[in-house]
């Protein structure tokens, strides 16, 4: 028994090898100036040049236009992760609170068409997307980079099955006490649910902080780019260069990974069963 | 346009890049899974360390990759050629391949591992006592009674992961190819942002959408019905 517990945690130590030692190295070489990394390769102890490289990437600017640097770029992703999380969790919230609790009439159909958009992920429909912000001149704005990713069904189906669990009781309960549909929904329904926003909020902020297809296509302005955007960017310029800037790459990488990783791994059980829960 | 040898190069490396994908992440997040459920000492450390992963953002793991698989620098380009492996990312189309699947795997190591985790919690105490008392092999054990026991959860990923595949490793691809998808392998997603924004051909690139429309929809129709029959609940 004592033997196959030391081979278990061999395996996962190799695993959390495996899935550390690539962020472990990017770090390393972020401490670093480009020369020593050009000269000698990825170093695997720290440098002495955090605070410059950390520093240039965040207050200097850089790009093509020279008007874009990395506290702009955090700041636009805070916007997209924050706007997008909010945005998805108030739509689904109450498109599955009108499937749940209100006979109208097309309801199946809405249901229906709700249900289709999970078989259109935003990549299948990049081109008609662009096409209809571009037509309504959101290109190069914030709601044009967040509506249109707002716009799939996956948080109504997790709040749809958790409405549907809701006791018939509290329902009759509120109705004698003369609540109407939205005193309900506002001092019964969001109450319950607190959890249940808690963890899809922390999904959908990461989700909308790691998009990168459509704020590729939408923002072309580098005011507007998002940390994730910007890898672009950071490629053509200071990789593509003579001698490739990985330090500061690297840096402005490890800012795009540290804020969703700290969400996970501080809100763990909650981001957890958010995953679990949402993709059933 | 489906005849077009291109079209078939591009479809051909999406197949074989979606089934390495969805077979070794599936395979070592199992692995990892099982051993994390079984171990009593730091479970939650290692659970912790596992799945952190999952809030990296495709492009900025494809960075890293072009990093640790750079000519110059990249420490694994340094390991292949101990071996006599010498590795040329984005020259050569195996070794490119090679980068995008070890980089797309690493990226969805996390979620599967999640997944079979909450799996393997799911299934009750009592069913693996009496297992454990009816077999002793572990392996054998494992295989007759863990392993069906987690056929929903794993159908499911199974599921996930091609969609995965098909169209989250976007951003990994953009990344690694750094604009110059010429002789580079590319799959089906990223030759429609290709045809349709940079090659100007919008017809083409709407047919391929539609094409992968349909995929999405077998897809989902697979998900939502064949599983439900065909899988062993308990």
């Amino acid at each position: 028994m004592k033997k196959l517990q030391i081979s278990d945690h061999i395996i996962l130590l190799l695993g959390v090898f495996f899935m550390v030692t690539p962020v472990v190295l990017a770090f390393l070489t972020s401490t670093h100036d480009a020369i020593t990394i050009y000269k000698e390769g990825i170093q695997f102890t720290p440098g002495g040049k955090f605070f410059e490289n950390y520093e240039t990437v965040l207050f200097e600017a850089g790009g093509f236009t020279k008007e874009v640097n990395g506290f702009v770029m955090l700041k636009n992703s805070m916007i997209l992760g924050l706007g997008f999380a909010v945005g998805k969790i108030v739509i689904s919230m109450l498109a599955a609170y009108a499937i749940v609790y209100f006979r109208f009439p097309m309801a199946t159909l809405c249901f229906w068409v709700i249900f289709a958009t999970l078989l259109l992920p935003l990549e299948v429909r990049i081109l008609p997307s662009y096409e209809i912000v571009q037509s309504l001149g959101m290109v190069n704005t914030y709601s044009g980079l967040i509506v249109p990713l707002i716009a799939s069904a996956t948080g109504t189906f997790f709040f749809r099955q958790f409405f549907m669990s809701v006791p018939d009781e509290l329902l009759e309960a509120a109705r004698i006490d003369g609540a109407g549909p939205w005193k309900f929904f506002k001092d019964i329904l969001v109450p319950l649910s607190q959890t249940m926003i808690a963890a899809i909020f922390i999904i959908m902020f990461v989700y909308g902080w790691n998009q990168y297809l459509w704020p590729t296509l939408i923002t072309t302005d580098e005011s507007l780019f998002t940390l994730v955007r910007g890898i672009k960017q950071i490629l053509q310029v200071w990789v593509g260069a003579q001698i490739p800037d990985f330090n500061e790459a690297m840096a402005l990488a490890i800012l795009a990974i540290v804020p969703p990783v700290l969400i996970v791994v501080i809100f763990q059980s909650w981001f957890v069963k958010g995953l679990v829960e949402s993709d059933k | 346009m489906v005849t077009s040898t291109d079209y078939g190069r591009v479809a051909r490396f999406t197949a074989v890049f979606t089934f390495f994908v969805t077979l070794l992440s599936l395979g070592i997040a199992l692995l990892l899974a099982v051993k994390a459920d079984k171990v009593l000492r730091g479970a939650s450390s290692y659970k912790t360390l596992l799945m952190w992963v999952y809030a990296v953002a495709p492009p900025v793991a494809g960075l890293i990759g072009v990093l640790l698989f750079d000519q110059h620098v990249g420490p694994i380009v340094e390991l292949f050629a101990l071996f006599g492996w010498k590795m040329q990312i984005g020259v050569s189309y195996f070794d490119t391949s090679f980068a995008m699947i070890v980089t797309a795997v690493w990226k969805q190591i996390p979620v599967n591992f999640i997944f079979f985790l909450s799996g393997l919690q799911g299934i009750s105490k009592s069913v693996q006592e009496a297992a454990s008392i009816d077999c002793r092999s572990g392996f054998r054990r494992f295989w007759t009674v863990t392993f069906p026991l987690l056929a929903p959860t794993g159908f499911f990923l199974l599921i996930i992961n091609i969609t995965y595949a098909f169209f989250d490793t976007f951003g990994i691809i953009d990344v690694i190819v750094k604009n110059e998808p010429g002789n580079n392998p590319v799959t089906l997603v990223y030759k429609v942002y290709l045809d349709g924004f940079r090659g100007n051909d919008l017809g083409g690139s709407s047919a391929q959408s539609v094409i992968l429309m349909v995929m999405v929809f077998i897809l989902t129709i697979v998900q939502f019905r064949l599983i439900e029959r065909r899988v062993h609940y308990t």
